[in-house]
């Protein structure tokens, strides 16, 4: 081959791969601009009512806004807080009305597109840390009404904190490639086989309550398999396991009566367990809130969830002989949860028969017995018993000893569990 | 008929069951709500054996309030204590300050001091006198003359481990213990140098705390420097 006719080869492939690239990134952009409508020009806003403004202020709550949009201590609804990711740290903006930090600036339609398309105010794309791919489902009227309640806050001027993610993953364009892959913008159905509550229910936990943000598994690049996988998950650097609101061998309801669900999402305890880490947080800041109309949606949706084909299961070894687990029991939870496991209503959850305990993650076992925690301060419960933490007092062994323990005993038929899975809980001393 | 033996046996049965494990003796109060707590910071809050978690029984309700409230909003930075505390409510920690604060517990002896005569005059000075070419004010202006603490809000500087007033000392002046600003014991310790720092703690640790001392009812005096956590102070 002459210098030449390489030289024209090489130019022919450079050409090529530009080509392609090319239409790579037009595909990307098409499938990003798919289904989004022109932004329309907004009537100036003007004063809402007192009505739509407690409507959005409810809805705000039933999307928990204030989870992410609030740091600890901080003010309500200005920001700061960050979601930790495997890919780095997304923090959630300022959402009060201040025109340079906040929404001050923005008109309704883009407050809109942000919940439905996930564009900021000059269309930049947005990390879906912010659970867009659930909030597109939002109604365009629940959207405006959520808008006018946070417009109605006093003005914060507290400048947002920049993301810190790693590279590519800082780039438009990976987000682009993302949510080409993952993301479509998609509309509250309305499915007519079933009732209105089903499908209040239904609107709630896929879109509003954003429950799959935690309750699934997420992939390598931290999507989940559609927003109706509520199949259960660990959550990304928090390593709490959110668990399937579907299986019968983790959190699903099909079983409970529907005054059991209403009453743990309204107060955070109930006869069949109560809520602890990252769940306190949601029925502090979001459902106990709801009205019992919409617990009740809620509780029937969740209660249809068809169980999975295959449950996870982790069939139990025997706890072991040497009665290590046994003995740190009597020591350490007898005294509260009881000689048999049996707990005590209102205050300590049982054991025996728990799934916390039984199911094949062991994580939030280990995060509780090292943690301790209070179930959430609510109405309902204003005053929780607590659980202190163990991380000071138990090894890795110890935990791994009881935990073992709880998980064979008083017909509980869960799977050993090593302290090499303690160790890898152990995130805080 | 049938229907009595089968009561009867259902009876004996849960007779049986009950004799066989004891269910757990849950009282309704908030000594067993914040068992939580006293499972680091020792029986009744009365301290931890290891010098490093404190002792909260019969501290001002205020301080501790104020504790509780930094901890669980990341002003104070430990993870088990922000952990713990975040499910709950301004009210309720209120509550468990409180509950805390009515102790009155016996306190352990003194430790005997390690420190030579000059570290420990150099301690007493600054806790009687303090320094004002350093602007260093008494302890006992604001935590008052016996040291036990005033009410509401400033804590007793007796009664504590060496190792505990070393490491809070140490943490103000190295800015990882922070207060509700303005912060004032911030300021006085990061005009502490170490070796003061070890004076106090050696002459602190080493007074006994007289039976049934308490914090006082009121300052005596102002506050010598703005404090955020103290009701009534300078601004």
């Amino acid at each position: 081959m002459t210098q030449r006719s390489a030289a024209r080869a090489g130019l022919r492939a450079l050409v090529i791969v530009a080509l392609v690239a090319l239409l790579v990134a037009a595909l990307v952009a098409w499938l990003n601009q798919r289904g989004e409508d022109a932004l329309l020009p907004d009537a100036p806003n003007a004063a809402a009512s007192p009505e739509l403004i407690a409507r959005g202020a409810y809805l705000a709550r039933a999307g928990n806004c204030m989870g992410c949009h609030t740091e600890r201590g901080g003010v309500a609804y200005a920001g700061g807080r960050g979601v930790p990711t495997p890919f780095g740290t997304v923090y959630a903006p300022n959402l009060t009305p201040d025109p340079e930090h906040g929404l001050g600036r923005w008109t309704a339609s883009e407050f809109w597109r942000a919940l439905h398309n996930g564009r900021a105010r000059d269309g930049r794309l947005l990390y879906p840390a912010f659970p867009y791919p659930n909030y597109t489902r939002v109604t365009r009227s629940d959207a405006d009404a959520i808008f006018a309640f946070l417009r109605s806050l006093p003005a914060a001027a507290q400048a947002n904190r920049p993301h810190t993610l790693q590279f590519p993953f800082d780039q438009q364009a990976a987000l682009a490639v993302w949510r080409a892959l993952y993301f479509r913008p998609a509309a509250a159905e309305t499915d007519a086989s079933r009732g209105a509550d089903w499908n209040r229910g239904a609107y709630l936990v896929e879109g509003l309550g954003h429950c799959n943000a935690c309750h699934a598994s997420r992939n390598a690049l931290g999507a989940t398999a559609s927003p109706l996988d509520l199949a259960g998950g660990l959550i990304p650097v928090q390593n709490w396991y959110a668990p399937s609101l579907a299986s019968p061998a983790e959190a699903g309801v099909a079983d409970w009566s529907d005054a059991h669900v209403m009453t743990l999402l309204k107060t955070g305890i109930s006869p069949r367990g109560a809520v602890m880490g990252p769940m306190s947080e949601v029925v502090s800041g979001s459902t106990q809130h709801l009205s019992d109309a919409d617990l009740r949606a809620m509780t029937t949706y969740l209660k249809a969830l068809p169980p999975p084909a295959v449950t996870r299961v982790a069939e139990g070894t025997p706890a072991p002989i040497d009665g290590t687990g046994a003995k740190l029991y009597a020591k350490h939870c007898a005294a509260c949860h009881g000689d048999a496991g049996d707990g005590s209503p209102g205050a300590y959850p049982a054991l025996a028969g728990s799934r916390t305990v039984t199911m094949a993650s062991a994580a939030n076992l280990v995060h509780v017995v090292l943690e301790g925690g209070f179930p959430p301060v609510t109405a309902g419960n204003p005053r929780p018993y607590g659980m202190p933490p163990f991380a000071t007092v138990l090894s890795d062994d110890d935990v791994a000893a009881l935990l073992t323990h709880l998980r064979g005993s008083w017909g509980n038929r869960g799977a050993a569990v090593s302290a090499v899975d303690v160790n890898r809980f152990r995130n805080a001393k | 008929m049938r229907a009595s033996v089968v009561a009867l046996a259902l009876a004996l049965a849960l007779a049986v069951a009950s004799v066989a494990h004891a269910a757990p003796q849950v009282e309704d109060t908030m000594a067993q709500r914040v068992l939580a707590c006293t499972g680091c910071h020792g029986p009744q809050g009365r301290a931890a054996s290891d010098g490093y978690y404190p002792r909260i029984a019969g501290k001002p309700a205020g301080y501790l309030y104020n504790q509780l409230v930094s901890f669980r909003d990341g002003r104070r930075p430990y993870a088990l204590m922000t952990n713990l505390l975040a499910p709950l409510t301004d009210d309720y920690l209120r509550e468990i300050a409180e509950h805390f604060s009515q102790l009155e517990l016996p306190y352990p002896p003194p430790t005997p001091a390690t420190a030579g005569v000059d570290v420990l005059t150099r301690g007493e000075t600054l806790v009687t006198r303090g320094d004002a070419a350093l602007r260093i004010p008494a302890c006992v202006q604001c935590h008052g003359a016996g040291l036990m603490g005033v009410a509401p809000s400033v804590p007793a500087l007796i009664g504590m481990p060496r190792d505990y007033l070393n490491a809070q000392l140490g943490a103000w002046r190295a800015g990882s213990r922070h207060a509700m600003p303005p912060d004032c014991m911030a300021q006085v310790a990061q005009r502490l140098a170490p070796s003061d720092i070890s004076a106090l703690s050696q002459w602190l640790s080493a007074q006994a705390v007289p039976a049934g001392a308490k914090p006082a009812a009121a300052a005596v005096e102002p506050l010598p420097l703005p404090c955020g956590g103290a009701p009534g102070s300078p601004k």
